[in-house]
């Protein structure tokens, strides 16, 4: 068994896990923070996005090992008034996919200048979505983004 | 009102079954079948673990009837001594360490001694392979109007096409689970299901228990389409068999691969067109011949079929039509529910096929549907009378219009003349969709709910239709709010637990808004009845008389109740497949717009416009969020999802390689309602779920074949089948051109 120290959603967080155990085993079933989704265990869904040191990051491909001293954010940080415009949107259907999509798409809105390189759907299509087409998924990054610098990118 | 779930999923606060957390419960596994069909010789199990520490389950630890209890009783919730398809559960396995559990899976060895597997619809079964009367045909179905063949003789001209569509899996992203556990003497199973009235059925059947001995609750439901019809019942079963065994909690939450590979799927299908048509393009004969993959054992593939044939012929008006139709036996895992039911394999030929005529005759393709498309008063294929005063030719104009058609198609010869690689191209599909079961089925369902007035003075929806993402939760406090004129915070929505809510009928069949929420309405009334108050009665006035009963009757229920009843003039008759179908359809056009690069021959969507009249609606949001999603569903079975099969197994069950579609795969879809009332359905509204599946796929396809003169005739047209299709086409032209 490993000590592993790091800091979880603000707070140092201490536990004893298996050193191959998976990021998203130990945040789900050690921690009980189930709103990281397990959705293929293969890195291609995006269900189990978290941030690792601010990046969004598959945890299902992330050996507990690699998180020792590093800065780990879950759907459990979010402050619920971040969530609103992804809800009038339609952005959630049936909810498998959506806490994955929603650190990605606040990571987005974050991280403005991304769209200077990248559109919306090209950042958006590590997480899959089955219920919605995208488009209530993209229409809350936009409203998101409008929200937090006042118009949207580009309409200046 | 917004999503009313919608701030605990965002959140990540929503509970599906693998997010339960249970103490002392055990996980389960399944071990299966290594082989398509054969005699089970022997069970291995590897000395080198110990076993002591496990519970084992098998066919002999059912105390009932081996059966999954659905249509016929032929699938067993373990096989015996026979297997029929790859991945079919032999024996079931239950340890509190999930890594443990499967290493122990793989220690267990089912050795088959294999008979000859049946795989393949397009060719007849060898006797050794026949395995279902003499020709493994498990459903026939015909719909038979006014005189064919004499039609096709007197045609102008007849155009033949032969169709095929692959398997899909639905790919709902939580996979299936259940949880099982006894208490009191009662079994509880809660999890991932659409229909908890069958699951508990089935397991009254084989678990040879009186019916309030089991209760079936459903979790959030994390996805569906159709995938959590039929196929939970296996897996509840399975958690059930493994918690009474272990005596404590048991649950079996499936990993992606095990889904992937071992539930069901749409059905592969052939569906072959003979179509006599007059020299003003007007189709006088529709001959056509549908054949589905049914897979290893019956579950619900007579019922596919017969929605398939029924909406084979297409929204169009013809005299003379022969349906023929079967579902065929093999030794793949069962094909099962898949959002459309069968309606997008025969809607796909059939629009494809139009298209194919149109060429044939030289006919504009739009041209060719506006002459044909039923106006009001006009009979479908099975005589249904068509009097809902929607205007099928304005939807296909509007949808032509909105999708800039005229200017595009002078655009893409442009592209095509200037640019050595990339093509562009603009295809249509015109369809309709029939909501809530077929012919007499919601009669047979006799569907009941209830409303009832709490004594904190809130309401409460008690019905057995879930929420998988489609916005059940949401359309059913709506309409019970206004109906009774209470703010929806006061309407709550009971957990559908078959020991607490009457059978409304599975969550399926775009039933539930247009049938169910009839129901609720219905009830909602009966609950003012139940007070004695006049329909004027709403909001603070009902919430005070039903304070009031409360303090007359303390500790009573309150209940409103309602059943369903058909709406007037439905006649169907199952014998002849003649009659009202559907009470009511749902009528679309869609335009898809493409660009094909012929370097690649990559596909890309570019433009997609959803035109479509499902009566009111009920919530706008949800509803643009139906068609989006099943638009994106579509155009994934239309280019890019095909399951790869060896020897009865799907060889690429994993998301890395069966590939759905992502954002940067779609365009923006553009969605256009029309609304022309519906009286049968709540608020004028009509079922929406299904019809998106519906029209992408030929849209799609046809506007491949539009931009690079060929004929796309199956489905996936991935990349490679593409590029055949090209090289054939250039091979067959002379040389000259």
């Amino acid at each position: 068994m490993l000590e592993l120290d790091f800091t979880l959603n603000g707070r140092p967080a201490a536990l004893r896990v298996d050193p191959v155990a998976r990021l998203l085993d130990v945040l789900r079933y050690d921690l009980g923070l189930t709103g990281t989704k397990d959705g293929c265990s293969e890195g291609e869904c995006g269900a189990c996005t978290v941030w690792l040191d601010g990046l969004p990051t598959d945890a299902c491909l992330v050996p507990a090992f690699q998180v020792a001293g590093r800065d780990v954010r879950t759907i459990e940080s979010i402050d619920p008034d971040r969530l609103r415009p992804f809800l009038a949107s339609g952005a959630t259907q049936c909810g498998a996919c959506t806490p994955g999509v929603v650190m990605t798409a606040l990571w987005i809105v974050e991280n403005p200048d991304l769209l200077r390189s990248h559109t919306i759907r090209e950042l958006m299509a590590g997480n899959i979505c089955r219920c919605t087409g995208y488009d209530g998924i993209i229409e809350g990054v936009e409203a998101a983004l409008a929200g937090r610098f006042g118009s949207p990118p580009g309409s200046a | 009102m917004e999503r009313l779930e919608g701030l605990a999923k965002l959140s990540g606060a929503e509970r599906y079954v693998d997010d339960l957390a249970v103490e002392g419960a055990w996980w389960g596994m399944t071990v299966r079948s290594p082989a398509p069909r054969g005699r089970i010789r022997e069970v291995r199990f590897d000395p080198a673990v110990d076993w002591s520490g496990f519970v084992v389950v098998d066919h002999r630890d059912v105390p009932g009837a081996n059966e999954v209890l659905l249509i016929e009783p032929d699938q067993p919730v373990l096989a015996a001594d026979y297997v029929r398809h790859v991945h079919e559960p032999v024996v079931l396995l239950a340890h509190p360490s999930r890594s443990a559990l499967r290493r122990a899976v793989r220690g267990v060895e089912v050795v088959v001694d294999p008979d000859p597997a049946y795989l393949d619809v397009s060719i007849s079964p060898r006797s050794d392979q026949v395995q279902r009367g003499d020709d493994n045909v498990l459903k026939r179905l015909r719909i038979e109007k006014g005189d064919v063949e004499a039609a096709l003789d007197a045609a102008w001209r007849v155009v033949e096409g032969e169709y095929r569509t692959g398997a899909q899996e639905h790919v709902y992203i939580e996979t299936q689970g259940m949880l099982a556990w006894e208490e009191g003497g009662v079994l509880f199973v809660k999890g991932s299901l659409q229909c908890p009235f069958y699951v508990h059925k089935a397991a009254v059947r084989a678990l040879a228990r009186e019916a309030d001995r089991v209760r079936i609750v459903h979790a959030p439901t994390g996805g569906g389409f159709g995938g959590k019809e039929e196929y939970p019942s296996v897996i509840a079963l399975h958690a059930a068999l493994l918690a009474l065994k272990a005596g404590r909690p048991v649950k079996v939450v499936y990993d992606r691969g095990e889904d992937m590979a071992a539930t069901t799927k749409r059905h592969p299908s052939i569906v072959r067109h003979r179509t006599g048509v007059d020299s003003d393009g007007r189709l006088v004969a529709q001959d056509i011949d549908v054949v589905l993959d049914g897979g290893a054992y019956v579950t619900l593939s007579p019922v596919v079929l017969s929605r398939g044939i029924i909406h084979a012929a297409g929204p169009y008006q013809c005299d003379h039509v022969r349906i023929v139709g079967r579902a065929i036996l093999t030794n793949s895992p069962p094909h099962g529910a898949f959002r459309g039911f069968g309606a997008p394999q025969t809607h796909f030929a059939n629009e494809r096929h139009m298209d194919v005529v149109a060429d044939a005759i030289g006919m504009d393709p739009i041209e060719l549907r506006r002459r044909n498309l039923i106006v009001d008063g006009g009979e479908t294929a099975t005589g249904q009378r068509i009097r809902d005063g929607v205007d099928r030719v304005g939807i296909l104009d509007r949808a032509v219009e909105l999708s800039g058609w005229r200017e595009k198609e002078v655009e893409h010869r442009r592209l095509a003349r200037s640019d050595p690689w990339l093509r562009r191209g603009l295809g249509l599909a015109s369809f309709h969709h029939g909501a809530g079961f077929t012919g007499g089925g919601e009669v047979a369902l006799a569907s009941r709910l209830d409303v009832a007035g709490l004594p904190d003075g809130r309401i409460e929806v008690r019905s057995a239709n879930i929420e998988m993402g489609q916005g059940t939760l949401t359309i059913f406090t709506q309409l019970a709010a206004e109906r009774l004129g209470v703010d929806p915070d006061a309407v709550v929505i009971a957990e559908a637990d078959t020991g607490r809510v009457p059978n409304s009928g599975p969550t399926v069949a775009s039933r539930t808004a247009m049938v169910v929420g009839g129901l609720v309405e219905a009830a909602c009334d009966d609950l003012r009845a139940e007070l004695g108050l006049g329909s004027e009665v709403r909001g603070d006035d009902l919430r005070r008389a039903l304070l009031a009963w409360h303090d007359d009757h303390p500790g009573a229920d309150l209940v409103g109740r309602a059943e369903y009843a058909p709406p007037p003039n439905v006649r169907w008759d199952e014998a002849t497949y003649q009659g009202d179908a559907y009470a009511a359809f749902g009528w679309a056009t869609y335009v898809a717009e493409v660009e094909v690069d012929l370097r690649t021959f990559g596909v890309r969507v570019i433009d997609f416009v959803a035109l479509q009249d499902v009566g009111t609606l009920l919530h706008e949001t949800l509803a643009r969020g139906q068609v989006q999603g099943g638009v994106a569903q579509g155009v994934g079975w239309a280019l890019m999802e095909e399951c790869h099969w060896e020897d009865g197994a799907m060889t690429n069950a994993q998301l890395t390689n069966y590939i759905i579609p992502t954002s940067d795969d779609l365009p923006p879809i553009r969605v256009h309602f029309r609304e022309t009332p519906w009286a049968g359905g709540p608020r004028g509204a009509k079922g929406l779920g299904e019809l998106p599946i519906d029209g992408p796929a030929p849209a799609v396809v046809n506007a491949v074949a539009r931009a690079l003169g060929v004929e796309p005739r199956e489905i996936p047209l991935t990349a490679e089948r593409l590029m055949d299709l090209v090289d054939d086409a250039a091979a067959s032209r002379p040389r000259s051109a």
